[in-house]
């Protein structure tokens, strides 16, 4: 197990390693000139050479890569162009905020998701079954950021419920102005992986409960619930893992679209904000830190599924 | 998915000679969007970018069934105009993961070794971020149009697509009829153009069918961020995006967009599951799950 983890910590850091390559290529190699994004169109040649040297723009790109990304192993982020200030509090700030919207409904989806999920194997073909698999084929295939049109519309426009955009810092506003902001933002951004999970722990369900060991644990008597429970869930929730893994993923996509919508400043927002203003050191830097986000959350389901999986547990695993 | 052997094209019109009822009601919605959207600047009652200031925020009336938008502009003929560009993402996008994807996994497959590694980390590489950041990043420094937009889109998800082409190709390979063609001494564009691509397209088509839709999406979300055609082009994305500011004054700016993009992604999915069931003949003992 530990030769597992080690081996995927290691694959882990190579792609983090190679993705700082990539991100740093794109951004320098694609045409459009970064004097020229931040100065404007008309800048005179001279001032955009003035800023290209002060920037470091002028020597070859190997050596820029690395100034820049020895900079990043000491925790230097580099300085946003637009505000002026170092890049690395301003992405901590947005990222605690994104942390608290992406966790919240990391829960909200892995909770009922799996609820959903199990209920709807356990009614299968029933009312309740039959409703699930129609809302899961709407949330699944229209987009977040319409959901979050209808939600503003109906929650904030017409009911006035929920204030329709915005935060509200913890201490300012009191726990309930704080938590208003969030539950649209939270609810749209669960509401697509709710029944991408739900769909997904229902068919394992099923399949689960289709297999010859539950057929004995019911013959030997058990009580349903306890079939369900100790015999039928532990197998059947193994590829929800795996699932919550990609979800993550999607999670964090998600997030950059829901805060623009919402205008909910967290890093999904300073994403956007910093393309919409060429900011490209904050650019980079906030990739970079999404990036790692990514693969630590990959390395986490990884790791979750083989203590949860015997064949891997034992280090029988070909993997 | 590598368990789709080459008898499964047999198996499929014995078991099941007419296409489930989904995959032809899905289908035929997304026909009649499709010829709506060719059809689309011809029959659009309306001049999609004409500004008519007097006519601004008019609901909806029989003149204008959508009502109209802040410069008076008809937002039913904007939808019936922007329809296309969603078509073109999907499908455009999705040829270009195609083209690239499925060559990159047949190539993997049939070498191995160095080559197969190569291939494969490289792809790995561009689905270490999430697709809309991907997208984000190829994107954040050009200049936005519709072609980069559906070029990203297209590259983003090609691993999705090398993955399932190499993991399939890799069971063909095993095959008799490869291992003849080897001993005929084919050369390794013959094998795999004739021997493994027509054997492997049936589980291609369905994850192509699923991409389209996963493609309208990203595009879409991609142009609702800003990253996509300008205005005053009416792309869907683009125009829920607009559509904001007035949410509460003039909502059906943002719905009709917004529902017309749910009906096309709702049908297409439709479709795609019913060709799911059509020609994955695993999924016939179960297909009511």
């Amino acid at each position: 197990m530990t030769g597992f983890i080690l081996r995927r910590l290691l694959a882990a850091a190579g792609v983090l390693w190679a993705m700082t390559v990539v991100i740093f290529a794109i951004v320098h190699i694609l045409p459009g000139n970064v004097a020229y994004a931040i100065l404007g169109e008309y800048a005179t040649p001279s001032a955009v050479a003035v800023l290209e040297a002060k920037l470091g723009l002028n020597d070859p790109l190997p050596v820029q890569y690395w100034h820049w990304f020895r900079a990043l192993l000491h925790g230097d982020f580099g300085q946003s162009l637009v505000m002026e200030r170092p890049a690395a509090p301003v992405i901590l700030e947005a990222l605690e905020r994104s942390a608290v919207l992406a966790s919240l409904s990391f829960v909200l989806v892995a909770s009922s998701g799996i609820l959903l999920g199990i209920y709807a194997a356990t009614h299968r073909g029933r009312i309740g079954d039959r409703l699930l698999m129609v809302g899961q084929f709407l949330f699944i295939a229209v987009p977040d950021f319409f959901w979050s049109i209808l939600a503003i519309l109906l929650f904030a426009s017409w009911l006035n419920w929920l204030p329709a955009t915005g935060y509200a810092p913890f201490g300012e506003s009191g726990v309930l102005g704080w938590a208003a902001h969030l539950v649209m933002p939270v609810c749209v951004l669960s509401a697509g992986l709710v029944a991408h999970v739900c769909r997904l722990t229902r068919s394992s369900m099923l399949e689960v409960l289709e297999s010859r060991y539950i057929l004995a644990a019911r013959a030997k008597g058990l009580p349903e619930r306890l079939v369900l429970r100790r015999h039928a869930l532990p197998n059947a929730l193994l590829p929800t893992i795996t699932i919550l893994a990609i979800d993550a993923g999607l999670l964090i996509g998600g997030v950059v679209v829901v805060e623009t919508v919402f205008a909910y400043p967290g890093l999904g927002r300073l994403l956007v904000y910093a393309i919409e203003h060429h900011d490209l050191p904050l650019l980079q830097a906030g990739m970079i830190v999404l990036t790692a986000i990514y693969a630590l959350a990959n390395l986490l389901a990884d790791v979750c599924y083989g203590l949860l999986n015997p064949r891997i547990r034992h280090g029988r695993s070909t993997a | 998915m590598s368990d789709a052997t080459s008898d499964s094209g047999a198996t499929l019109t014995m078991r099941r000679a007419w296409p489930p009822r989904s995959m032809v009601i899905g289908g035929a919605i997304v026909l009649v969007l499709a010829i709506l959207a060719m059809l689309g600047p011809w029959i659009a009652p309306h001049d999609p970018t004409a500004f008519a200031v007097r006519l601004r925020f008019s609901p909806p009336v029989a003149a204008h069934p959508f009502g109209t938008d802040e410069f008076g502009r008809d937002v039913f003929s904007r939808v019936l105009v922007g329809a296309r560009f969603s078509f073109a993402m999907g499908f455009g996008a999705t040829a270009i993961s195609l083209l690239l994807g499925v060559p990159l996994g047949l190539i993997a497959a049939f070498h191995r070794g160095v080559v197969d590694e190569m291939i494969m980390r490289l792809l790995d590489l561009l689905i270490s971020l999430p697709p809309i950041l991907l997208g984000l990043l190829i994107l954040a420094v050009t200049p936005p149009s519709l072609w980069k937009t559906i070029v990203t889109v297209g590259i983003v998800y090609v691993p999705i697509l090398a993955r399932l082409t190499r993991s399939v190709a890799l069971g063909l390979l095993e095959e008799d009829f490869v291992m003849a063609a080897r001993a005929r001494a084919e050369g390794a564009t013959s094998i795999l153009l004739r021997e493994i691509l027509p054997n492997a397209w049936p589980p291609i088509i369905v994850e192509s069918g699923l991409r389209i839709t996963f493609a309208i999406l990203l595009g879409s979300s991609l142009s609702f961020l800003g990253l996509g055609p300008q205005p005053p082009s009416s792309e869907w994305g683009l125009m829920i995006s607009e559509s904001r500011q007035f949410i509460s004054q003039a909502p059906w700016i943002g719905l009709a967009p917004g529902l017309s993009l749910g009906v096309l992604l709702v049908s297409i999915n439709v479709f795609g599951e019913g060709l799911r069931e059509f020609l994955d003949p695993r999924l016939l003992g179960r297909s009511h799950g």
